[in-house]
């Protein structure tokens, strides 16, 4: 991880970058619009692989079978997360506790400090509050399936300014739809892909929100289909929110 | 303990673990059986009541998917909308209507037929009920999607599902705010809805 302190200026503009790289992301929109907007040209394969992702695995394992826990792991197919979370649904839990913690915390940290007032500040504590359920549930399902939640990160968030917050809030959701999107065709048992779309969602509804309070915001940043992100991306993109 | 915490009501609700794929379908057929008869809700309902394979589902999604475009496409010409309301109605359709393109692409590319587009009707006379009546209908399809999602065969048309559920999100979320209602109607989990439960929303506006 390059150790160059950044100026608090250019943390800012950073997360956007992002955003606009899951955006040019080739399995991305033009892919999408291509599939979907070819009129017969178009094939079925391309749209599917666009909502998948390149990760997809095409194995026929069924969710059904795999009820058991981390041994359940779906044997042909690649992990879809790094095997340090876990192994099958554990570790994409645990992948997405990892977000939910960084969330949770960011958002506790812009409450603290003062940052927004009257209805923003009601909705931005309220996603906070949402983002710390969703810490509670995950934490929870890992315990039941068997597993050892992850560690909870330690984060370091640069609040600034209210427009900068507002600008990383709207890229950490936007990022935090699209990895649930990216892991939802990896998950194996259906009580927890259900469980996953619950929260999906409502990261969507967090980000297409918060995109009213900045410059240039997108309710549906990349236009009709929502794209994933896989774990490296996502990884990768929070990396400089982990202290 | 936190071992109490997960025993979290919103989670317990989107639990669907040991209840089959069928029973899970029927409760909602019944459900919606009780409310309109079989014979009203025929053409719509009959996807719910036999959804056994993917194609059923999707040609559920595209019915509502059509609904929406319909809504946001034709009704909307007929309240007035102005501003922000006008903007984001006139990028939603088309976006709807994307999603009506993909679904009836991946029903043609699994074997299966796309149902027609029903003939709607809308119980709107202007801008506002309009709006409020376009956040029923998002968060009714959020909540059918991710009702569906578990049920999807195919990892593929899962995916499919949750990249168009997310847009239905989003535009439930935007709308909220707009109107001064809340972008996270079912808090920090959205529930899901079973296609039953859904259809006894969308029917009176099927005609």
């Amino acid at each position: 991880m390059p150790s160059d302190p950044r100026e608090q200026e250019e943390l800012a503009p950073q997360p956007r970058g992002i955003v606009e790289e899951l955006v040019r992301d080739d399995v991305g929109r033009k892919k999408f619009l291509k599939a979907v907007g070819g009129a017969g040209a178009a094939s079925f394969g391309a749209f599917v692989l666009a909502a998948c992702g390149s990760s997809s695995s095409p194995t026929s394992t069924s969710r059904k079978t795999a009820t058991s826990a981390a041994g359940a792991a779906a044997p042909a197919a690649a992990p879809s997360v790094p095997t340090s979370f876990g192994a099958g649904d554990i570790g994409i839990l645990n992948y997405a506790l990892t977000l939910e913690y960084l969330e949770a915390e960011f958002y506790a940290k812009v409450v603290a400090a003062k940052l927004f007032n009257g209805s923003v500040g009601s909705l931005v504590a309220e996603y906070g509050q949402q983002e710390s359920e969703h810490v509670a549930a995950i934490h929870e399902t890992v315990i039941k399936l068997g597993g050892t939640p992850a560690p909870k990160p330690t984060g370091k968030f640069p609040l600034t300014s209210a427009a900068a917050v507002a600008k990383l809030a709207y890229t950490v959701e936007n990022l935090g739809a699209s990895a649930y999107l990216g892991q939802a065709a990896h998950i194996t048992s259906p009580t927890v892909l259900a469980a996953a779309l619950a929260i999906h969602t409502v990261e969507a509804r967090h980000a297409a929100t918060l995109a009213t309070l900045v410059p240039g915001g997108h309710v549906t940043p990349t236009g009709a289909f929502a794209t994933p992100a896989n774990a490296a991306t996502v990884l990768n993109a929070v990396k400089p929110f982990i202290a | 303990m936190i071992t109490d915490r997960l025993a979290n009501p919103e989670l317990a609700e989107v639990e669907v673990g040991g209840v089959t794929r069928a029973s899970f379908l029927v409760r909602g057929a019944v459900a919606a059986a009780a409310v309109y008869g079989t014979a009203a809700a025929a053409p719509f309902v009959s996807s719910a009541l036999g959804a056994t394979t993917d194609i059923d589902i999707l040609n559920f999604a595209l019915t509502l998917e059509y609904l929406e475009t319909d809504f946001y496409q034709v009704k909307a010409k007929t309240v007035g909308l102005a501003g922000q309301a006008a903007h984001d109605v006139s990028i939603f359709g088309k976006e709807e209507a994307a999603h009506v393109a993909a679904l009836k692409q991946a029903i043609k590319q699994a074997g299966g037929t796309p149902v027609a587009k029903p003939t709607f009707s809308f119980p709107v006379t202007n801008a506002s009920s309009f709006m409020n009546l376009a956040y029923t209908v998002e968060n009714l399809g959020v909540s059918a999607y991710n009702g569906a999602g578990p049920l999807l065969q195919s990892k593929a048309l899962l995916a499919a599902a949750g990249s168009i559920v997310q847009t239905e999100a989003r535009h439930a979320a935007a709308i909220g705010l707009l109107i001064g209602k809340s972008p996270t109607p079912s808090g920090g989990f959205d529930t899901p809805k079973t296609m039953g439960q859904v259809l006894a929303v969308a029917k009176p506006m099927i005609k």
